[in-house]
């Protein structure tokens, strides 16, 4: 399922790739960062547009029917790549949040499909443009109960005090279980989809090793009680209760009480 | 090992002889007699037996279990299961060892109407002393009540009663700077666009940044991006906006910023609320777009100082904090 | 040897006949009347945990650094005294997380426990007259275990817990005239209160609420004892004016005892086994901290639920504003469920003009009108209870939780109508079919009664002359 849809997006992509807004520089010197020129041409042209300047008016070309019919209509709009950084780039092709099953949708978490080397020439590329370099955080400096402090203060509302990911009107802020180190300083920084950008006055570099630390612990937090239900609070615990305690409890009583059925001949 | 031997032997005969006992010859019985059930009798001491050992584990395990990574568990597995095979024994007793009776007996009936003659009598005839006996009965009624409410009248110092003023007074006074939870003042370069920041005001302490007035969440919109309505203009200060943390429909914390790094097609910027998902629009002065919020969210005011700094214009637009009956008659007041 | 205790204790208590009656008391056996007994033992587990807990417990929100190295994630932040002897007894004291699980789970099991016992109670009847009183004293002790849990787990002062308490406020802060004058009296001041706020809650939570909960409990037990149990008509025995039961001892008591050890075991299993509340990991509560996801325990799910349900409006007159938000969901809503399972008896009564003395509980089925009506509000309330985790269920199966409140919005109303009229149906159809089961039998009854006349069948048949 999920194939079909990514060799649809690649389809539709590369149908608006032959349509307009193909004038560009040509490919950049640097061996890699023309690679990447090359898979760009192939995967983000239709959305990013030429010289990855963006796209932000398509004129309607709605054709056929079907699940596609939409992307066509919004004529692949995307925002323009020119001085996001490397960063940007690694971040969203790393986690395969980037090409996007369909434009206006949320982007998530999907199996990468590029190999290494393309994600770092399609980098290379994107870096081309100037920017912010990629990130390294060093959760060994940070320290663990600053960080709580700090996801408390400026993630908890969104990704849930121990990363576990929640919801706001309009958007699903993921969890961050299987987000690297360097990929929550790159979304820190970047602010992907809804997300705020912290800025370094907002949360400095130093802040940002404590801040990885913590979420680092969140994927192995210390259960001292046992069983840790997704550390998410009362409502696994609820279901707990319905669906284990009650009909323990429940068969105890049956066990020891009277049934209708034991009646004989009633 | 002869000890031993005699002790095996004396359980034995403490545990197979007692069986060999017989009956009383029958007398006028009041619970039926049942043949022995050896095979459940056994199984009740084992149980029994498995219930010491679990409850012995746990006195163990508490003494020695320091150094067990999940005490607690094992804790708890001990002393769980030394209820539970105990209730496992009690539960074999009173299924297979003990005389299954059903008896029958009448209801308690329905009423006493002899007793209910007696009382009725003895606390009428008692009152026959009192001439004005309705009079007598409003007295004490009254001096009852009173009691009553003399003995409640001391509760009342509990907090304040008839005092709105604490519910409309906030921090913020015109001039006051903003600063961050380590009291650093906030500069309005500091404030970027897409990211939102914890703000009180200068100069408090812990105990005072917890009340509902004093905590803020500082954004910066696009100027031409902002609508707010008319009474509201100028409460910016270039498009940075500073708005009550407080949700004002059940007072959790506004810790959502919704910022989208692609306007076209992302959701528009909104201040969301954990607790119910009421929607503020910042853009628009804090009205509500969805969720439960009765009430737009309070904005205060804003202007740069000559150094830069971040200082309140004024006090909010309106109180902070969830609604109550007078939320809507009064201002906020320094 | 027995007859020497007893007498002893005889001459000392004169208790020789009561005891003598209690002990012959008899219980009519059906597993359905064990449900209250769970809760009763479910409260026994809760005040012997609850009162390990109190010599541990610190009631003040005194600002503290926290020094326990024994949890890192939280070294060296200020946290409350409340929220960091917490912590302490969780993690630091032997055996201090396992009873205070143990407390928690029970908790949660002893209102599933009475809300079980409730529906028992509401849908075979066993309410009516002579026991409405026992009934009142139920729904008073339910009310007043939610309110009591829910103090409980507010004490903890971590960031889910204060979350939970500043909506309490704003719920007790929108009731209308006297809402505000009552939360500035209560908290002394405007949220978060004043230091004396959590003295306050405490001796709530250990004594006021325990006190009035056992002496009801009390009173609840022995209305039930000096009216008897009511009964299933299982037998011909069994009639308005004859008990039939299994005596209290020997036959009940161990079975009871059985019961009251095994609900104790498997507590205390699922709290050594099964983390609740962990409360080191939400980190401590302050007014401008929030998270993501944060519910209450499931049994003040429904509010929850109410709240986020109700669309945005504040009912104004001129600028005096009547009725703020929170009051539909965190107030009326409640009441109006408890009005109606205090006002059923009585209501019930009203419409079917019955004001005999009833010990004959009967089947769900037998009495369509009240099962529809209850499966309505149990329906209705459960929907809402369901609205309340909407947010998780958009996290986990991705269903918009936007599109599902406004499913709620209408199917609160609707279904429930829906269900009660199906209950009813469902309710007719089934007796309908017992009365066709009882004709053939009848009939065939006959039938072989003519035909043992006519010779046509031996006579040795043992099921012949039955049924």
């Amino acid at each position: 399922m999920r194939a079909v849809l990514i060799l649809a997006a690649l389809v539709g992509a590369g149908l608006l790739a032959a349509g307009p807004a193909r004038a560009d520089s040509g490919p950049p010197k640097d061996p890699l960062a023309a690679f990447g020129y090359h898979l760009y041409g192939q995967y983000c042209l239709g959305c990013h547009g030429g010289n990855a300047a963006g796209r932000y008016k398509e004129p309607g070309s709605a054709t056929g029917f079907g699940p596609g019919r939409e992307q066509q209509q919004q004529g692949g709009i995307g925002p323009s790549l020119r001085g996001v950084g490397a960063l940007a780039a690694d971040f969203y092709l790393r986690t395969g949040y980037m090409p996007l099953r369909r434009i206006g949708l949320q982007p998530r978490r999907e199996r990468v499909f590029l190999t290494n080397h393309e994600i770092d020439a399609l980098v290379a590329y994107v870096a081309s443009f100037g920017g912010p370099p990629i990130p390294t955080p060093r959760p060994g400096l940070g320290s663990i109960s600053q960080g709580q402090a700090l996801f408390a203060e400026h993630c908890a509302g969104c990704h849930q005090v121990m990363a576990q990911g929640g919801y706001v009107t309009g958007a699903l802020p993921p969890d961050l279980m299987q987000a690297t180190p360097r990929q929550v300083a790159e979304a820190v920084r970047i602010g992907p989809f809804v997300m705020p950008k912290f800025s370094k006055s907002s949360i400095s570099d130093r802040q940002l090793d404590s801040i990885v630390r913590y979420v680092e612990y969140t994927k192995n937090p210390s259960r001292p009680g046992g069983w840790g239900l997704g550390y998410i609070g009362p409502v696994p615990e609820g279901l707990v209760t319905g669906f284990l305690a009650i009909p323990a409890l429940l068969v105890l009583c049956l066990l020891l009480g009277r049934r209708f059925k034991r009646e004989p001949g009633a | 090992m002869s000890r031993a031997r005699n002790a095996i032997v004396s359980a034995l005969v403490l545990l197979v002889g007692r069986r060999r006992r017989r009956p009383k010859p029958e007398e006028t019985r009041l619970v039926p007699a049942l043949p022995p059930n050896p095979v459940a009798e056994l199984v009740v001491l084992a149980l029994l037996g498995l219930s010491s050992l679990a409850a012995l584990g746990f006195v163990l395990i508490y003494a020695f279990g320091d150094s067990l990574p999940n005490e607690t568990q094992l804790l708890g597995a001990a002393l769980g299961l030394a209820f539970l095979f105990f209730a496992a024994a009690l539960i074999v007793v009173g299924l297979k060892l003990v005389p299954e009776e059903e008896l029958a007996e009448e209801y308690p009936p329905h009423e006493h109407p002899g007793e209910q003659q007696v009382i009725a009598e003895l606390v009428d005839e008692s009152g026959t002393r009192f001439t004005r006996s309705r009079l007598f009965k409003l007295g004490l009624l009254g001096a009852g009540g009173t009691l009553g409410l003399a003995i409640l009248t001391p509760a009342v110092s509990f907090g304040p009663l008839f005092h709105v003023g604490s519910f409309l007074r906030t921090p913020w006074r015109r001039g006051r700077r903003l600063v961050d939870e380590n009291g650093r003042p906030y500069k309005a370069a500091d404030i970027e666009k897409n990211d939102f920041y914890l703000a009180f005001p200068e100069g408090t302490n812990d105990e005072e940044k917890d009340q509902m007035a004093a905590s803020l969440v500082v954004i910066r919109l696009d100027p031409d991006q902002l609508h707010l309505p008319s009474h509201l203009e100028g409460y910016d200060a270039d498009g940075i906006l500073a708005y009550s943390r407080i949700c004002t429909h059940a007072g959790c914390a506004i810790t959502l910023y919704r910022a989208p790094l692609f306007q076209p097609d992302e959701p528009r910027p909104a201040l969301v609320c954990p607790c119910h998902y009421s929607t503020f629009d910042p853009a628009a002065g804090g009205t509500v777009t969805f969720g439960p919020a009765g009430r737009d969210l309070p904005l205060l005011p804003l202007y740069v100082d000559s150094s830069g700094y971040l200082r309140a214009k004024g006090n909010f637009d309106g109180p902070v904090g969830p609604s109550w009956w007078g939320v809507r008659m009064w201002k906020a007041q320094p | 040897m027995t007859r020497r205790a007893v007498r002893w204790l005889d001459q000392r208590s004169a208790s020789a006949p009561l005891l003598r009656k209690t002990l012959r008391y008899l219980f009519p056996d059906h597993w359905s009347f064990l449900l209250g007994e769970v809760a009763l033992y479910a409260f026994i587990v809760l005040v012997a945990t609850g009162i390990y807990l109190t010599f541990f417990f610190v009631d003040s929100t005194k600002e503290v650094v926290f020094h326990g190295t024994y949890y890192p994630p939280l070294y060296g932040q200020k946290v409350s005294e409340a929220y960091a002897s917490v912590v302490h007894l969780s993690l630091a004291t032997r055996a201090g997380l396992l009873l205070r699980q143990t407390h928690h789970w029970a908790a949660n099991v002893f209102i599933a426990a009475i809300v079980l016992h409730l529906f028992r109670i509401f849908f075979t009847g066993a309410y009516r007259k002579p026991r409405e009183l026992t009934y009142w004293l139920g729904v008073t002790m339910l009310m007043l275990s939610l309110l009591e849990a829910y103090l409980g787990y507010s004490l903890v002062d971590d960031l889910m817990s204060g979350m939970g308490l500043v909506i309490g406020y704003s719920v007790g802060l929108s009731i209308p005239f006297v809402g505000e004058n009552l939360m500035n009296w209560l908290f002394d001041g405007m949220f978060p209160g004043s230091p004396k706020l959590w003295p306050r809650m405490y001796i709530a939570h250990v004594l006021i609420f325990p006190i009035l909960i056992g002496l009801l409990l009390g009173a609840h037990l022995l209305l039930v004892a000096l009216r008897h149990h009511t009964q299933f008509r299982r037998t011909k025995a069994q009639t308005e004016r004859t008990i039939v039961g299994v005596p209290a001892f020997p036959g009940q008591a161990p079975r009871s005892l059985g019961l009251m050890v095994g609900t104790a075991g498997f507590l205390f299993l699922l709290g050594g086994l099964v983390q609740i509340n962990p409360i080191w990991l939400w980190g401590p509560y302050h007014t401008y901290s929030s998270t993501n996801g944060a519910q209450p325990d499931w049994y003040l799910g429904w509010l929850i639920g109410a709240l986020r349900l109700v669309p945005s409006w504040d009912f104004t007159v001129g600028s005096y504003t009547v009725v703020p938000n929170p009051f539909w969901g965190g107030a009326a809503f409640p009441l109006v469920v408890f009005g109606f399972l205090y006002f059923w008896p009585w209501l019930e009564r009203r419409f079917t003009g019955d004001h005999a003395f009833l010990n004959l509980l009967e089947r769900p089925r037998d009495a369509p009108v009240r099962t529809a009506i209850g499966v309505g509000i149990v329906s209705w309330v459960f929907l809402v209870f369901m609205a309340g985790s909407a947010d998780r269920v958009n996290v986990t199966f991705g269903i918009g939780y936007v599109s599902q409140i406004w499913v709620y919005r209408v199917i609160v109303w609707v279904l429930p109508v829906v269900f009660a009229f199906v209950t009813w149906w469902i309710c007719k159809e089934l007796q309908a079919s017992e009365v066709v089961v009882l004709d053939r039998r009848e009939a065939e009854a006959e039938a072989r009664l003519a035909r043992l006349r006519r010779g046509e069948e031996p006579p040795g048949d043992p099921g012949a002359l039955e049924s």
